[in-house]
């Protein structure tokens, strides 16, 4: 630090004759110079009687805002009591939440309006202190750890300290080994849904089979797998799994791969309706474009291409559900889906 | 044998074959068509009047046939209308979104431009031209129907583009489903039945005429009772929740922040 700056230093109250390194801080010599405490004002409930006494009466308004407000909550849970209708909550939470809101925001309200305007407004500054200490506490510091080693021998001991390093290391291990029981193990289930061969496609929520002749073109079916209903083992976890999408196009207008030629029929298509961004249910469908959208990120899949994307953070396509008919005309599942449905999880290309 | 068929040839020429064969030929076209008919059209006895057609037609070439062609047969402008049934048309004109304003990525509701006398003209008109989805029978549209159970068909099939509460939706590039809130029974309908513009269609397969009453009484039940939970703000969901809750209640913490911080004067 040059002398010069030393100099203005001082002058700003920033330079103490406590000589320790400055670190970052930097020292204008143009600094704006310290105004000091600003002058005490005093407030006009000290000057004039009539403003006491208006604040005296606007804290006690305040105070009894709050009883009435209590009031209120004591009357509206017997006026407005929740019946069997419904609709009785909206009044009675209402009521009730104004009430206590009154009592206690008035007594808040009405306690800080006293402090500040009828309490002694005493200023006070108190001068912050250099956070380096002086260097004989610093000293002294020293010679406790000092003496403390000496007394303990922790420098000379080194079987007792190297024992002790490895007990401290080792203690936390049973911790972070009883986080594998924090849930059962998930096995295969990401890969696998209810989907089997021969399964027949059935219409959410009440699982009646759908022919291939119902299924008009430009009509949508929220499908669920035969047997899945409610009461089942998993019914929830499976039914989140398995749900699909069944559509019909123009067969003209499918776009299909060789492998997956099969997997339609006379333009009916199957996809999985959870997203493979972050699992929400893709079900927006527009039948002109025939763009399926996910309404949590805007996802946008193009259905007669493969439902690749098309728009939006999804990465993957929406894995297709290979269906065909069985002998009465029914729609069936030709196996479960060739890839894991939903999002992404962190070993899901590994092959099982 | 060689007797028998020449007795044939003879029989096969003479003017009274004609007149089988002809009648044969017609009873069998006749009953095959009519066959085929009950089996594509099950249920609907539709009546219209001559005169309702003529009317309807008139209407149509010079409202409609700029766009969809002189025989209903579509244009570069507008598509085929032939099949289309009278629900389409009696959707989309008497909600006003027909005849179309301006090409656009959806076709708005306007005021009416026809009479009802006019519009189930129209309807007629291209009802004739060809079968399709008829006007619902009016027995769908009591909304007496299971609100539980219309509520849970909404749901899974509906909802994720209207909302649960029937507010409706953003679809992609201007697009979007439209509030439910104050459609008439015949529209919501009429709507499943034809699935106008991007919707897709529910038929009677999917959706059978009771359930789509039953969805029916849902969205009316919602139309006619307030919300348990106190202001729906527009049902519009977490966007306008969160807009309340940041703007206003956050403002409101702010200022009494600063007011607690304030001296008195």
């Amino acid at each position: 630090m040059s002398d010069k700056s030393k100099e203005i230093a001082k002058q700003s109250g920033a330079y103490s004759d406590h000589e320790y390194d400055a670190g970052l801080r930097v020292i204008h010599e143009d600094a704006v110079a310290n105004p000091g405490i600003e002058p005490h004002r005093v407030r006009m409930t000290d000057k004039s009687v009539k403003h006491e006494k208006n604040a005296v009466r606007q804290v006690a308004a305040f105070f009894t805002l709050s009883m009435l407000g209590s009031a209120l909550a004591l009357y509206a849970y017997f006026a407005f009591p929740i019946s069997e209708d419904l609709t009785t909550v909206r009044l009675n939470t209402l009521y009730l939440g104004v009430g206590i809101t009154l009592g206690l925001l008035g007594i808040g309200i009405g306690a800080v309006h006293w402090a500040k305007t009828l309490m002694p407004d005493n200023e006070v500054s108190e001068e912050r202190h250099l956070t380096r200490g002086s260097d004989e506490k610093r000293a002294a510091a020293i010679e406790i750890i000092n003496l403390a080693n000496q007394e303990s021998g922790f420098s000379r001991r080194k079987l007792i300290r190297r024992t002790l390093y490895g007990s401290l290391a080792l203690f936390p291990l049973p911790g972070i080994i009883l986080f594998a029981d924090l849930g059962p193990s998930l096995g295969d289930k990401l890969r696998h849904t209810a989907w089997k061969q021969g399964t027949r496609l059935t219409k959410d929520p009440y699982g009646s089979p759908i022919k291939a002749s119902e299924v008009t073109i430009g009509s949508v079916f929220h499908v669920i797998p035969e047997g899945l209903m409610p009461g089942e083992e998993n019914y929830l976890e499976e039914k989140a799994k398995a749900a699909v999408l069944l559509v019909r196009v123009d067969p003209e207008i499918l776009i299909e791969t060789e492998e997956r030629a099969s997997w339609s029929y006379q333009g009916i298509v199957a996809y999985s309706k959870i997203c493979t961004h972050v699992g929400c249910p893709v079900a927006l469908y527009e039948q002109q474009t025939h763009h399926l959208l996910c309404p949590c990120h805007q996802s946008t899949f193009d259905l007669v291409d493969g439902c690749k994307v098309i728009f939006g953070p999804a990465t993957r396509s929406l894995p297709q559900l290979p269906i065909s008919v069985d002998a009465e005309g029914y729609l069936i599942a030709q196996s479960d889906f060739h890839e894991p449905v939903g999002p992404s999880f962190w070993d899901r290309s590994v092959q099982q | 044998m060689a007797q028998l068929k020449r007795k044939l040839n003879g029989l096969r020429r003479s003017p009274r074959a004609l007149v089988v064969v002809l009648f044969a030929g017609l009873l069998v076209v006749g009953s095959g068509y009519t066959a085929v008919q009950a089996a594509v059209s099950p249920s609907t006895a539709v009546t219209r009047s001559q005169e309702q057609i003529d009317l309807g037609k008139r209407i149509f070439l010079s409202n409609c046939a700029s766009c969809h062609g002189k025989n209903a047969e579509g244009t570069m402008n507008g598509p085929s209308l032939i099949g289309v049934g009278e629900a389409s048309v009696d959707f989309q004109v008497s909600t006003g979104r027909m005849p179309g304003a301006a090409s656009g990525p959806q076709l708005e509701v306007k005021p009416v431009q026809f009479t009802e006398e006019q519009i189930s003209a129209l309807a007629a008109y291209v009802g004739s031209l060809a079968d399709g989805p008829s006007i619902p029978d009016a027995s769908y549209l009591q909304a007496n129907g299971d609100s539980t159970k219309g509520g849970e068909l909404f749901r899974i099939n509906c909802a994720m583009c209207h909302n649960a509460g029937g507010a409706g939706g953003a679809l992609t590039q201007g697009k979007y489903a439209p509030n439910l809130m104050g459609s008439s029974e015949k529209t919501i309908y009429e709507a499943m039945l034809t699935g106008p513009q991007n919707m897709p269609v529910f038929n009677d397969a999917n959706i059978t005429p009771e359930e789509k009453n039953d969805i029916i009484t849902y969205l009316k039940y919602l139309q006619n009772n307030r919300s348990v939970g106190g202001d729906e703000l527009g049902n519009l969901g977490p966007v306008v929740e969160g807009l309340v809750a940041w703007l206003g209640l956050l403002g409101l913490i702010i200022a009494i922040t600063i007011w607690l911080g304030a001296k008195s004067n």
